[in-house]
Formats: C-alpha cells, structure tokens, sequence
C-alpha cells in the first residue's frame, strides 16, 4: 500500500516529521517498507527563465538560449521546437543526472556554441511520456525555485507492508486512524453528507438470489447521474494517483480509484447509455462470457457472482468490471455501484478466474459494509464536484451483513498476557480512538467498529491496546529455570539422527541434503511411486512423488559432482523416507554411497575401488554409533537396487536394521556413473532402546591376568559357505574359553581344489584360572576342527 | 711369558680393528672360541705344577677379561655406528603426503540444529517431532487457519490425495502442526493439568511452493511453544533475545519486536535484529538497520481450545524461525539454493567437522 505524506496529512491533523511517522506506522504493526521522494531525483533542478532564445548559427533545429537560473545566468544549446523567450522550464545545470537518458550532463560545445546545462522534457525526468518539447510553467512561477517544489513533487511516497488481517489500511484514512490512536495528531472525519437525489434512478439495483448476510453479495448500493462532462481529471488529483504508481485515465476511473486508496472504498461506475434495464446481482450461467476491464475473455459459471442487466454480464463481483459498459472519455450518463462482497467469495472467484485486481484485494479482506451507503455519498460529491451533472435518487438492494458484536476485556488481561501495566484510562482512549465503542471501566465491554472485521475475541483487543500503546513497553524477561539441573533436550532415540551423522562425518563422509521428493521414475525403481505418496500439485515432473529411498537422490547428486570433476564423492544424508502417507510411514534413514575409489592414488600404497564392505562397514559404524546391540548378523537379501551378489542386510534377530551393498550395475550405468558404488540404508528407529535402568553405571570389567593366546587354522570348504557359519562353529567349541575368532585369510585358486575355498580363522583363547597347558590346548583345537568340520563340512588344511 | 703378550696384542689388536660386528665376533672366536688363543692358554694350565698354575692361571684370566672388556667397548662402538648408518639410510622424505584420509563433514542445516538444542536446552525445552506428511487439521485448521485462507490454496500448499476418509493431505507447510500434536498428547495435558510446563522446539522440513533465488520448495523451520498458565509475552521477549543473543554470539545484539499477524497467534510480534550494511555486506550487530529473522505471538486461545487445553487456563507463546535462513546469516552464506546442491565443493567449504561445535 502506497500514499503520500501529503495525502496522509488530508486525513492527519499532526506536526510529526516523515521519520517519526516512518518509525511509528512500524511500531503499530503497518510496516514500513520504503519511502521515496521524487524531489531527491530533482536535487539540483531549477525553474530557470529564459530571457532571449536565438537560432543557432550552424544548426536550423537549435536555439542558443540565455537562462537566468536565479543565480546566475548560463547559456544553454536545446533542440526542443518550443523553446522560446520569456518561458520558464526545468533547467538542469552541468553535473546532473538525468534519469530520463540515464545521462550525466557536462559543459560542452555543441556546433560551436557552448552549453551549459539543459531545458528538461517530461521523458527526461520521468514525469511523463511526453518529448515533443521541454517543461513550460506558468509565468508566474519564481525562477530559482526548486524543481520539485514548483512541479508539486515535493511529497515523500510511503510504501507499508499490511497484514492480512488490516484491510481497514488498505485507505489513507485507516493508516491515519491508527496513528492518530497512538498520539500522532488527529484524526480528520472525512465528508459523506447524504447528497438528494433530483429524479427517479433510471437504473435500479435487484438481486437475482435471495440476498442474505452472507450471501456473495449481500447488500448493493447506487444511483444514476446524468449531464455529467468526463474527460481527464484535475491535476491534484492526476498527480496524487501518479505518485502511488496508478495511471490517470478519465474523471471518472480516477474518482473511483481515488476512493478506493483514500477509504479503502472500491467502486465501479458503468456508462449508463449501455445499459439495458435494471441490474441485478446474479450467479453467472455456465458458459457466459465477459470481456473485463484487462481486456481479457473470461468464461464463467454458476459459482461466480456478477452484475448483470437484461442483455449479458457487465462486472464480475468484487473483482472486476466489463469492457463493453466501462465509462469513456463522451460518457454523459454514468450509473454508480457500491457494493458489499463476502471476502471468501470475492477471493474463489478471484483464484480462480486468475484476476488480480485493486477491488479484489480489498473485498478479499473485508471492507467496512456500511461503506456502501457513505461511499456513495463520497463518490456522488466528487463526481458532482469534478463532473457536473445532477444525481438521481438513490437505488439499493439487499441486507446489511451481520457486523454488530462487542467483546468483553477484562482489567487485568492486557497485564496477564503482556506484561505490560497500562492504566484503565489509556486503554479505553486506545480503543475509542480505534472506533471501537467503549463501555464500563475495566472490565470494558467494546463494540467492534464496522471496518474491523478481523477482531474476534479479547485477545484481538489485547493486541490493539498493546501495539498502539507500543510493544517497546513489553518488558524483557528471561524464562525461569523450570529445574536445578538441565535435562537432555532430545531423547535417546531422537540423539539417534546427531549421533549418526557425527558418526559417518567422522568416517570422511560429507552430509548432503536433498529434496524430500523425486521423480516418480525414480521412485518406483526404489520401490515407491504409490498413488497417496504422488504430489497432486508438483512444481514440475522433477519432483513430483515422495522418496522411498533417500538413494537416488544421492547417486543424483554424485553424478553432478562427478560431471564438474568432483571424483570420488562420499556422501551421506540423514532424513525420512516415505513408505506411505501416514505417521508411520515415514522413517528415519541414514543412508550414505560411496562411488569409484575408497582409496585414491597416492605414493604410499595401491588404489583401491569401493565395494560391499565400505558400505558394510558405514552402516555398521552407524549401528555401533546409535546403540544397537553387537548380536547384529549380516545376511544376503538386499532389495533389487542393489547387486544381487554383492548386498546384504544387517539384521537383529530376522528385523532388518540395515542394508548394505554394491548398487545393482544397471542403476550405476543409468546415472551415467563409472561405478562402483557402494551404498547403504540404516533405519535409525529399528535397533531397539535398551532397557532403561535405574543408573547409568556400567557392569563392572573383569580383567584376566593371565595372558591371552591365539591359535590359527585353515580350512578347505565349499565355496558356497559362508564364513559367519564357520567363526560361529569354531566359537561354540568352548563358550568359556573362546573369547574371539576372525577370518584372516581366504584364498581360492590354485593348489585349492575348484568349487572349493580356504578360509583361515584366527581364534583366541583366553585362560581365566590359570595358563593352559600343552594339553588342554590340543583338547580345544581339536574341538574347534570338529566343530567347523561338522558345520560346514570342511576338511582342515595340512 | 712371550706367547702371553704376543696373544694379547694379537687379540686386543684384532678387537680394535674389527671394522664390523662380523669382524668382532671373529676376533672374539679367535680369541675365546674353542680354538682360540686364550682358550688355547687356559687347556695348557692343567700340565703346569700347581705353584705356576695359581700364577699362570691369574695372568690368563686377567687377560681374558681385558679381552672380553675389550670386545664389549668395541661392540658397543660398532652397534652405534651400525645404528647411525641405518638411521642414515632410512631417511625418508617428510614433505611427502600423509596416505589418503578424506575429511567428513556436517550440513550447516545439522550444525544450526544442534546449536538450537544447546541453546534451547540450557532454558528448559525439549525436542519434539513430527510427520512432514500431514492432514489439514493439524497444519490448518487446528491452528486456526480457516477453510478460505489463502495460505491453504494450492498454489501454496504441496496437496496429496486426500485419504481414504476424505480428509486432505498436505506437505506440512510449517512446523506448527506439532503445536497441536504436542498439546492433544495426553501425557502432556496430565503434566500441564498437574502444574508443569511445556516448553518444546521442533525442528524440521517443512514444504512451500515455491522456488526461486531466494526460495527453496524444501525449507527447514524451527518452532518454539511454551505453554503453562503464566508465561507472558515479556516472557517471549526475554527467551527470544536471550537466543539470539546466543546464537549470533553478540551479548548486545539489538532486538525489536514489531506486531504482525498470524492466524495463530494473538498478539503477534515480528522480530528483527539489528544490522549494518557496509559496502553491500551485512553485519549483524548494533547498526542503523534491521533485518526481520523470525515470527512469534501469544498463542491464539482459538488454537489452545482446539487442542483440548482450556484457554481460560493456560497461555503461552510460540515462535518459528528459518533453520537455513538462520544459517546463512550467521555463516555468511549466500545462497539457499546451494543448500540442496550436494556440490561437495560447497560441502566442504561450508560444513563443518564431525567434532565442530560440540559443547
């Protein structure tokens, strides 16, 4: 919303600086967002006079001009066709900028003849479009004066951000109500005296629906005119609309575009000799069609409201006029409508028609609706005033909407809910100042004005008595401790998602974050794309469809990396993933890939390319870092993205936590990736808690003396068997004594007979009595090679 | 007596000019081994008569022990030497690389939630989450977002098809909708009917459509709710600049609580810290300027009697933030978009350690 000082000081009565008003429209909520002055633009321009004007001697289009600037006298060399002696214009000395040329001006000689300075155009400082010659004012303006002030330019443009719930602001005076509320002047009442009609409207107003308060249109306002004389309209008025951005078009657009800035009033005017019968507020029929003001077609049906008169529609309710019935420069006959429309109406037919307009932005958000009885008067005035004509008696149709509530403020509650003491007396000026009708002292009852209908309840009137009497009050209190020691922000299970990604960071993972959609392709390759996870209003294909893996978005984003030259990328995420559209559906993933090398090349060692046991290892280092318990078993049965051979879960119990694996090749050639990659999903929510206990004192740490031993063994076994199945056997051989056993070695190839493999453990023992004997530890090699022998059939190797 | 000082000189000499540990142990074979000189002198005692033996016998022995001192000092030269010749030869270039080690890194977005939890931490909240997936009464009309409000049309709002009951889906748009979550919980309400407080923030993703220089359709919020029966808004005024303080690590830094509007809350302040532009950079601290970093109000009784609390009773605040806006400002980092990059270029630069900001 924009408006100019001057323009606020017609509703103001006040002695406050730009500054002070600046800083107290914030304070009261109506946020300033910039103030202009076009006179800074004209710093420097003066009314220059020029006292003679001759041809140039060497060029037939321009004239030497001599110009007092009323403090020196310079010549100047202009090209306009009428530049004459004994005008006055802008002059505009060497060194401005002018914004018109985007142009800074400099002493020169032009055809021989020096110039100093300039004679403005309109083009030339963007007042206008007109270039056909230089600025002529009247004779009577004081040469030297400054530019600004002699154009009337002078006014600094304020430009506020106002709340939805403000559409009382959207009017000069509104603005000025508030600030008169909080001590900035006072507030000037605006002329609505009912104007008599002196004939019989030609034109009456009728609904086509039974008209109730909250109808589209509930209530509709209007009277005919007739010898009126349009044309353009007075230049304060041209130059008031010009300076908040609007375009002057006739007498009578500028009128209605007046009153919608200046009361927040929107109004529409028809050319009444195009008309045909009385007008009436109707639903639209499918398929009419109107042509509106924008000049655009629109097809309408029955869930927009219009003005129409016995031949088609005219006007779309609230939002726009037609074309074909608009006023034109010849209108002598104009019919007026003040309307009232229910906002949630005003803005469906507004979305959907597509139409932004001035009016529906105000009706939108509620206008005051006794505005259309004294906007009626206020628009009759001045169109009688700027016009002429006479006026006919006043037509109108429908009922008032229900506008009349008051609330109930107790004493204390501005104290209770803001901290802030204001006395009994200031609250109730407040409030009255606002318009609202005060009863009682604390507890007050307030009758709600009719511009405001976005007060609903105490709290609203809170609000008004706090932000007028300054939220600068509100004192500045820290909350009180709410114990003697401070607790965990987060429980263990949300710690889960920080732990993981500290975890992974330390691993030399980087963390990426990704959109919580993809495309739908994507989705049913991860095994997702289900119809209730399907965006119905996507921004585009790209990101139309839930994740069910936070994968594809991680292998996207390693080909981008990989296309600028970033090799190798390490990537992780910690984030949802959507199974379904319920609550539960979404869970918590920390998924992570590795792509080409583990190792790079480097003088200390071999490259080595990722594969299965990066990812095994991150989502084991996960688990670990989450708490889950270390009874974790690794299995094959990955889900098809990845390498059928080359993948696996970590499972508790038969729960999956984790998978791991090489991606399947053909998802790595699709993301145009060299491979290979090695991902891994965990499910941060699937190890369980561990059972809550009473201290978090660990079990005590017994500790041999004596010193442990290790004993190795090779075995030859079926190439199918895995090697968990073996390190399980040999474990169970004695439960007491064993205390490790790993797979050190595995070899296949020659001297090892085909569809076989050895695989060599490394078992340790550790004595807890005393050191073992020579005997005893042949007993329990024995049983370990037996164990392993029975398991999984193999055969010790010599 | 002559065979006695010729083997000496012979064997001290053989020790002194041993050039290597192979040379000494020669010497000393030569010497004390089974066949050595000495060992030579000691088998003739036995034909000696007893008187010349005592003698003979002490000599050889004195000898023996010159020799092995002898041996010991000479070893003890070479070892060293040998030492420092390997030394020598195993010098490696230290100006060479370490073996390759990448270096993790944080989100930025990660970093800001954990100095949230800290900070928020130390005044009493805690953590609470919720579905990015919501149904409307939670992210609308629960926060007393009417039918007909713009916020709720589709050009705002990511829509899901609605569930098998009718109700409308949506990507949650704030992180409001766990306000109402938080308060409808049961356990909640007992401890709140019991005399306690609830203080929460909920971090999250959070879904507009919307997308350009400065808007992501992935945002990240953080929302603060507070409720008991007293806490008032010198209360918000008190945590908010308290927090920000804290975060942007100014002890002066300036605040200025504006009213706005929001449907949820009653009244509504926007909030701005203040800020300097120099040559086009931003500074935050005391300056001539603001700049608006989060919204906050009285929590509206509307959304306190929709979530089964008794708004005659309880009152308190809420408060919501840009976790990603919040970042950028404090990192000085430029663009919102790059968030979503993953160019690990960006990553590195803009992350932070595994060990970074633990405190």
């Amino acid at each position: 919303m924009k408006f100019t000082l001057s323009w606020l000081k017609e509703h103001l009565d006040t002695t406050a600086t730009l500054t002070e008003v600046r800083d107290r429209l914030t304070m009261l909520g109506l946020e300033v967002e910039g103030i202009t002055n076009p006179a800074e633009s004209l710093k420097g321009f003066v009314v220059g006079y020029v006292i003679e004007a001759t041809q140039h001697p060497n060029a037939d289009r321009l004239r030497v001009c001599k110009v007092d600037t009323g403090r020196d006298v310079v010549q100047v060399v202009c090209g306009a066709p009428n530049a004459r002696t004994g005008m006055k214009g802008i002059f505009a000395p060497s060194g401005s900028y002018i914004p018109g040329t985007d142009l800074h001006l400099k002493a020169s000689k032009i055809r021989g003849e020096e110039s100093n300075g300039m004679l403005c155009s309109s083009r030339e400082l963007q007042l206008g479009d007109d270039h056909s010659g230089i600025i002529d004012l009247p004779a009577e303006t004081q040469t030297g004066l400054p530019a600004a002030e002699a154009l009337g330019l002078d006014d600094a443009v304020i430009e506020i951000k106002v709340t939805p719930n403000r559409g009382d602001c959207l009017g000069v005076h509104g603005i000025a109500r508030d600030l008169a509320a909080a001590g900035v002047g006072t507030l000037k009442p605006f002329a609505a005296e009912r104007i008599k009609g002196t004939y019989a409207s030609p034109i009456k107003w009728t609904h086509g629906y039974e008209a109730r308060p909250d109808s589209p249109c509930p209530i509709v306002v209007g009277r005919h005119f007739r010898g009126v004389k349009n044309g353009p309209s007075p230049d304060w008025l041209q130059r008031r609309l010009k300076a908040i951005g609007l375009r002057p078009i006739s007498t009578l657009v500028d009128i209605t575009n007046l009153v919608t800035f200046d009361l927040n009033r929107p109004l529409h005017v028809f050319d009444a000799k195009k008309l045909s019968g009385d007008l009436v507020m109707r639903q639209a029929r499918e398929g009419e069609m109107i042509q509106a003001l924008d000049g655009k077609v629109y097809e309408l049906d029955p869930s927009v409201s219009v003005i129409a008169d016995s031949r088609g529609v005219h006007g779309i309710g609230g939002v726009m006029g037609g074309e074909e019935t608009g006023v034109q420069e010849d209108t002598t006959e104009v019919f007026l409508e003040v309307a009232y429309f229910t906002p949630i109406k005003v803005a469906a037919t507004g979305r959907k028609l597509g139409i932004q307009s001035d009016a529906r932005y105000r009706f939108e958000r509620g206008i005051d609706p006794q505005s259309v009885e004294w906007g009626t008067d206020v628009a009759t005035r001045l169109i009688l005033e700027l016009c002429g004509g006479e006026a006919s008696e006043i037509t109108r149709s429908g009922v008032m909407p229900d506008w009349e509530r008051s609330y109930t403020l107790r004493a204390d509650r501005v104290k209770t809910l803001t901290a802030i003491d204001v006395p009994a007396a200031e609250t109730a000026d407040i409030l009255t100042k606002l318009g609202f009708g005060i009863s009682g002292s604390g507890p007050w009852t307030a009758k709600v004005p009719s511009w405001r209908p976005d007060i609903i309840g105490e709290a609203d009137l809170v609000e008004e008595v706090t932000r007028v009497h300054g939220f600068d009050n509100i004192p500045t209190t820290s909350l009180p401790a709410l114990s003697a020691t401070s607790k965990p922000v987060r429980t263990q299970m949300q710690r889960r998602a920080p732990q993981a990604r500290r975890a992974l960071a330390a691993r030399g993972m980087n963390e990426a974050v990704t959109w919580s959609f993809l495309p739908r392709k994507q989705a049913e390759r991860f095994g997702g794309g289900a119809e209730d996870l399907r965006l119905l209003n996507s921004i585009d294909a790209t990101l139309d469809t839930m994740r069910p893996s936070i994968l594809p978005n991680l292998i996207d984003a390693a080909a981008r990396n990989e296309a600028r030259g970033l090799s190798d990328p390490a990537l992780f995420e910690v984030g949802p993933q959507y199974k379904d559209a319920t609550p539960t559906g979404q869970r918590l993933m920390a998924t992570g890939l590795r792509h080409h090398l583990a190792v790079p090349r480097n003088w200390a060692g071999p490259a080595r390319t990722v594969d299965l046991f990066d990812a095994k290892a991150d989502a084991l280092a996960v688990l670990a870092a989450i708490g889950a318990p270390d009874t974790l078993s690794a299995q094959p049965g990955a889900p098809d993205w990845y390498h059928p051979g080359r993948s696996g879960a970590l499972k508790l119990g038969d729960r999956v936590m984790a998978y791991f694996g090489e991606l399947h090749p053909e998802i790595v050639a699709a993301a145009d990736l060299k491979g290979p990659v090695a991902a891994f999903e965990v499910f941060l929510d699937a190890p369980p808690l561990p059972k809550a206990k009473a201290s978090k004192a660990r079990p005590k740490l017994v500790l041999s003396q004596f010193q442990p031993l290790e004993r190795d063994f090779a075995f030859v076994v079926d190439a199918g068997i895995e090697a968990d199945k073996l390190v399980r056997a040999a474990r169970t051989a004695d439960k007491a004594l064993i205390t490790g056993a790993r797979i050190f070695d595995l070899y296949a190839g020659k001297g090892v007979p085909e569809g076989k493999k050895s695989l060599a453990i490394a078992v340790t023992l550790q004595p807890v009595e005393r050191t073992l004997t020579d005997a005893e530890i042949e007993a329990v090699s024995n049983k370990i090679v037996a164990q392993v022998v029975k398991a999984t059939g193999a055969v010790l190797r010599g | 007596m002559d065979d006695l000082s010729t083997i000496r000189s012979e064997a001290l000499g053989a020790v002194e000019q041993a050039a290597d540990l192979g040379a000494l142990e020669a010497a000393r074979v030569a010497a004390l081994g089974k066949k050595g000189s000495v060992t030579g002198l000691m088998k003739t005692l036995g034909a000696l008569a007893p008187e010349q033996r005592k003698e003979f016998g002490a000599r050889v022995n004195q000898l023996k022990g010159e020799i092995e001192a002898a041996l010991d000092a000479r070893k003890a030269t070479l070892g060293s030497a040998a030492l420092a010749a390997r030394l020598a030869a195993e010098k490696v270039d230290v100006t060479l690389p370490v073996r390759p080690e990448a270096q993790g890194t944080l989100h930025p977005i990660s970093q800001v939630m954990d100095e949230l939890a800290a900070i928020f931490g130390e005044m009493g909240f805690t953590w609470a989450e919720g579905p990015d997936i919501e149904d409307d009464w939670h992210n609308f009309t629960a926060l007393n977002i009417p039918p007909d409000h713009p916020a709720r049309q589709m050009q705002d709002t990511f829509y899901l098809p609605p569930r098998g009951d009718g109700t409308p889906t949506v990507l949650r748009t704030h992180t409001s909708p766990v306000q109402a979550r938080t308060m409808l919980d049961k356990g909640v309400q007992k401890m709140l009917a019991d005399g306690g407080a609830l203080r929460i923030i909920v971090p999250g993703r959070t879904f507009r459509i919307d997308s350009d220089a400065t808007h992501t359709p992935m945002f990240h919020q953080v929302e603060g709710l507070v409720i008991d029966r007293t806490t008032h808004m010198g209360h918000l005024k008190g945590c908010l600049v308290d927090f920000c303080r804290a975060f942007f690590e100014i002890d002066d830094l300036p605040l200025r609580f504006r009213p706005s509007y929001f449907p949820f809350t009653e009244p509504s302040a926007e909030v701005d810290i203040g800020c300097s532009w120099k040559g086009g950079e931003l500074r935050i601290g005391a300056g001539d300027s603001w700049l608006e970093i989060l919204g906050s109000g009285m929590v509206h009784p509307n959304v306190i009697a929709n979530c089964g609390l008794d708004p005659a009773v309880y009152q308190g605040f809420a408060f919501g933030m840009g976790i990603d806006r919040i970042a950028m400002l404090k990192y000085g980092i430029p663009d919102l978009r790059s968030f979503f990059d993953s160019d690990l270029r960006w990553l590195r630069h803009y992350g932070f350690s595994a060990l970074e900001g633990v405190r």
